[in-house]
């Protein structure tokens, strides 16, 4: 188990920056993920680490060893740096068979041939895949050809792991049960993980922590809880969260002891935000935390069905109330018609509200 | 910067460049090719403006080395600027416009013909057509002199003299028609080539919603298949024309004997009477001309050339019925390719049976040309092909030189083509890919005057290699590498970058890498390159006849030699020799590569 330690590091292509002076370190047999958009330098900084991109500043140390300090002049070559990568395309060589493509590096670090055997034995043995060990990877399927990318990692032993989207070649069936085998890859060699994806459920079940980054730069870095939870600021509440993450703009209101924002149709009780100026504020509540009943309650904001999208297990719910439209999900497969009226509440302790200025977000602990 | 931080900085460049092994490839093969092209086109400019030794027979007080515009004016404004410069220039374009006309419009209806219409033995023709391809240029030419020689120039007679006992005129025999003719046969394959690829990308329903905007079908074809297809016939025509202005032997063989001459043969002869100088700026002003034609080409059809016709989904191609014409055009295409390929072929097999030149009688047929021992009376006691120590040593210098040019192609445009890739959008990457397509625009004659110039005393260490075998593999691998290191950075562009990757962060050093991963994935794309200029360096005679010497004889230079002498049986059967050596290794690589399984496996 290693640390991974990065520090100030910057790179620019041409005008464009991918990765603004990033710090991180991530802890021995942590698995890390870093999640946001494409183009948000995420896939940058894991291939810094792999050594694979040259990096304009910054250092880079891989457990004690220094891999990278452009001001002190150090730079160690991928194939010198010990790292593990499980690419997007899996780049399994289509001119070897799956055994060779395994055996190949194994070779390279001088090991003995019965050693080399067994590694290849076990690893093929781990992904289920001994049966087709004399295969090309042009004959086999997306999720075979995954595995083989994963028995690859499981012969080598690397200490630190890094994964750059390797789900998104596969079908969404596929995604879920390879997500169990990459965690279980993670477990087995105990190593140091940095998975980056787009995808934000992938991180969530998958991840210790979570480093959302967009244009270049970190906007959080905390455990799924934490993240899905308290959202730093709106850009980040919106990535996360499947369906979308209810915005609703308008202006705080004192009423005797409590607060309200009142925005267009609907109020939200608003104690936990914090005053900022101007007044303007934008709450954010998720689907799953709008209180929602067919029948009037005192209290209760009355709102108008638009649509029903049932899933199976969850049922989505569209909603408006004056001008706002909200979405809203319930456990199950409900079996109401869109057009009835209904009536919506708000829970305050799952409010978060942020400033529409800075985006920040203004909730108290 | 304090000197330890100086340090520091070298350290991680140093580094880097360990890291990097594409910089040091491409920076090695940006200075090679630099002096390989850039160098001696320097040279030659410089010596073009200063005075030489062999110049003090005309102005016996000059000083050797200083500036001067001796050569220029003897070229461009003395009394032998006609013979020396008009003339030639004259023929030459009339040459190249009437040879590019007939070649390019030949070739582009055959690529419309087998690529777009339901004309049948699609596959046969496909074939076959590209066969003048794999002939030196100048079969063609050979087979003319055998079929129309008159008694202009004495010694035997042709075919048609022969049998009909008429002297063909001389505008049939020699000089501009038959040049022109004779070229055009050959060149419409190339032509061929680059259209039939143009013509393949071509979607079928751009075409079609021509169709239903109420456009006929020539209308269409006018209106929309030609223009999207101007930026492939722009390049099938300058490039056909810049080859046309630097070949040697078919205006050698056919221009010579009536002192009619090119660009091309006049910078031989300049050279032959030791007139350098001449023989320099003749070659530059080539260059010129064919750097103006591509910039010219470049300005017309630069601003349209992104047609995008590859459109990636929906690509479909319909077939042209050709209903009551197919049966016709299916024969006419046939014979027009078997008169291009057969007849010439036949007629040089019938001239190398022959005992006496002129004599087409079947009681004169024998095979001593080929298989004779060496008898004073015939043919100044030189021996049959198969038994000529000369020739089979020219045959084996031809080989060695296809051999070994090809293989220091195929390494040369692997390594080009990994640089480039790898360090796409670099300034060195540009500067590498610039170079490497540079040698395209000198013709082959000019090439081949600038290596005189550059190689005919030593460089550094480097010996005199004028004369010398090595010079023939350095010329030809330098003249044909714009081709082989496209097809280098094109098999290098399908290789996933991540292939590579892979391999280093899996601790695979980079020797282990190209010998493992590179190498074999690109392997089916260098072959053919590889193949092609076997084949190129085989037939070649405009680059490579101002080099040769007995020493580093070779079978295109040997032909040459006896076609002078007025031995049409050994060249013929030399001739044939040639070309059937070139079918044959084509055939084998092809069925080696096959059965290897190189190009069987697909990417991913």
């Amino acid at each position: 188990m290693e640390q991974i330690g990065l520090s100030g590091i910057r790179k620019a292509y041409g005008r464009e920056v991918a990765v603004h002076d990033l710090d991180l370190t991530i802890r021995p047999g942590e698995f890390l993920t870093i999640l946001g958009p494409s183009g948000c330098g995420k896939t940058t900084t894991l291939r810094a680490i792999a050594g694979l991109e040259e990096l304009d500043d910054g250092e880079i140390h891989l457990g004690e060893r220094l891999v990278f300090s452009r001001r002190r002049g150090v730079v160690v070559p991928p194939e010198k740096r010990g790292v593990g990568l499980i690419f997007q395309s899996y780049a399994l060589w289509p001119h070897m068979t799956v055994q060779r493509n395994i055996t190949l590096a194994l070779e390279e670090k001088g090991l003995g041939k019965p050693e080399i055997e067994a590694r290849a034995a076990q690893a093929l043995e781990t992904v289920q895949m001994t049966a087709l060990r004399g295969r090309y990877p042009s004959e086999l399927s997306g999720g075979q050809q995954q595995r083989v990318a994963v028995a690859r990692m499981i012969a080598l032993r690397p200490k630190i792991l890094l994964m750059d989207e390797p789900l998104s070649n596969l079908d969404a069936k596929l995604r879920l049960d390879m997500r169990s085998e990459l965690l279980q890859l993670h477990r087995d060699l105990g190593s140091t993980t940095v998975y980056v994806t787009h995808d934000q459920a992938e991180a969530l079940t998958l991840s210790d922590r979570i480093v959302v980054m967009d244009r270049g730069r970190v906007l959080q870095e905390a455990s799924p809880y934490e993240i899905y939870h308290h959202p730093r600021n709106l850009v980040v509440a919106e990535f996360i969260g499947e369906p979308r993450i209810n915005l609703v703009p308008g202006t705080l209101v004192r009423e005797g002891d409590a607060l309200h924002l009142v925005g267009d149709g609907v109020r939200l009780p608003a104690d936990r935000a914090r005053q900022v100026r101007g007044e303007r504020l934008t709450a954010a509540v998720r689907p799953e935390n709008i209180r929602l009943s067919t029948t009037p309650v005192e209290g209760w904001q009355e709102a108008h069905l638009d649509d029903v999208q049932p899933t199976g297990a969850t049922t989505i719910l569209q909603v408006s109330a004056g001008g706002t439209r909200l979405r809203l999900v319930r456990p199950g497969f409900l079996r109401i018609t869109a057009g009835i009226a209904l009536w919506i509440n708000f829970d305050p302790d799952t409010i978060e509200f942020f400033d529409p200025d800075t985006q920040d977000n203004v909730s108290a602990p | 910067m304090t000197s330890q931080a100086m340090g520091q900085r070298l350290r991680y460049h140093g580094f880097r460049l360990r890291n990097r092994p594409d910089l040091i490839i491409g920076f090695v093969c940006l200075v090679a090719l630099a002096f390989l092209v850039l160098a001696p086109l320097a040279e030659i400019i410089l010596d073009a403006l200063t005075l030489q030794p062999y110049d003090l027979a005309y102005i016996p007080d000059g000083v050797v080395g200083s500036f001067s515009l001796f050569h220029l004016e003897r070229v461009f404004a003395s009394p032998l600027s006609p013979a020396l410069f008009f003339r030639p220039l004259l023929n030459s374009l009339a040459i190249g416009f009437w040879v590019t006309l007939i070649g390019v419009s030949i070739g582009t209806l055959l690529a419309w013909l087998l690529v777009r219409t339901d004309i049948r033995c699609k596959g046969l023709l496909g074939a076959l057509v590209v066969i003048p391809y794999m002939m030196p240029s100048w079969v063609m030419a050979l087979a003319w002199i055998s079929l129309f020689k008159n008694d202009r120039i004495g010694g035997s007679q042709g075919f048609v003299a022969g049998f009909f006992g008429v002297n063909p005129p001389d505008w049939v025999s020699y000089g501009f028609f038959p040049i022109v003719v004779t070229l055009a046969l050959h060149y419409f394959a190339y032509a061929y080539l680059l259209m039939s690829g143009a013509l393949a990308t071509v979607d079928s329903e751009l075409e079609e919603a021509g169709a239903t905007c109420g456009m006929g079908r020539w209308k269409r074809l006018w209106r929309i298949t030609l223009p999207l297809l101007m930026p492939a016939l722009g390049s099938a025509i300058v490039l056909t024309f810049i080859r046309i202005l630097g070949t040697f032997g078919t205006p050698a063989l056919l221009g010579l004997p009536v002192r009619f001459f090119t660009f091309a043969t006049q910078i031989y002869a300049s050279i032959n009477a030791r007139n350098n100088g001449d023989a320099f700026v003749l070659a530059l002003v080539l260059i010129v001309i064919a750097i103006s034609f591509i910039w010219i080409n470049s300005r017309i059809i630069g601003i349209r050339k992104s047609f995008v016709t590859l459109t990636g989904k929906g690509f479909r191609r319909r077939e042209v019925r050709l209903g009551l014409w197919r049966l016709p055009l299916t024969v006419a295409v046939g014979l027009f390719i078997a008169s291009t390929v057969l007849v010439p072929l036949a007629i040089l097999l019938w001239e190398s049976l022959t005992l006496m030149a002129g004599d087409y009688r079947l009681d004169n047929l024998t095979t001593y040309f080929w298989i004779g021992q060496g008898n004073v009376r015939l043919a100044y006691g030189e021996s049959g092909v198969l038994l000529n120590d000369g020739i089979l040593r020219a045959l084996w210098n031809s080989l060695k030189l296809g051999i070994l040019a090809a293989l220091c192609n195929g390494v040369l445009g692997l390594l080009v083509g990994y640089a480039v890739v790898r360090g796409r959008g670099s300034r060195l990457s540009k500067a590498l890919e610039g170079i490497a397509f540079a040698p395209y625009i000198f013709p082959s004659i000019a090439l081949g005057a600038i290596y005189i110039g550059m190689f005919s005393s030593p460089i550094g260490p480097l010996p005199a290699l004028y004369g010398t075998f090595a010079i023939l593999v350095l010329i030809t691998v330098v003249k044909n590498l714009p081709f082989t290191s496209r097809t280098g950075i094109a098999a290098m562009l399908q290789i996933d970058k991540s292939m590579e990757e892979a391999a280093r962060v899996l601790g695979i050093g980079w020797f282990r890498r190209m010998a493992r991963i590179i190498v074999p994935l690109s392997m089916s794309g260098l072959v053919s390159g590889m193949l092609l200029t076997f084949i190129t360096a085989m037939r070649e005679l405009s680059l490579i006849v101002l080099l040769l010497s007995p020493a580093n004889m070779v079978l295109t230079g040997v032909i040459f030699y006896y076609q002078e002498q007025a031995m049409p049986q050994h060249s013929s059967a030399v001739t044939l020799l040639l070309v059937l050596i070139i079918i044959l290794v084509n055939v084998l690589v092809r069925l080696i590569s096959r059965s290897a399984g190189v190009g069987g496996l697909k990417n991913g």
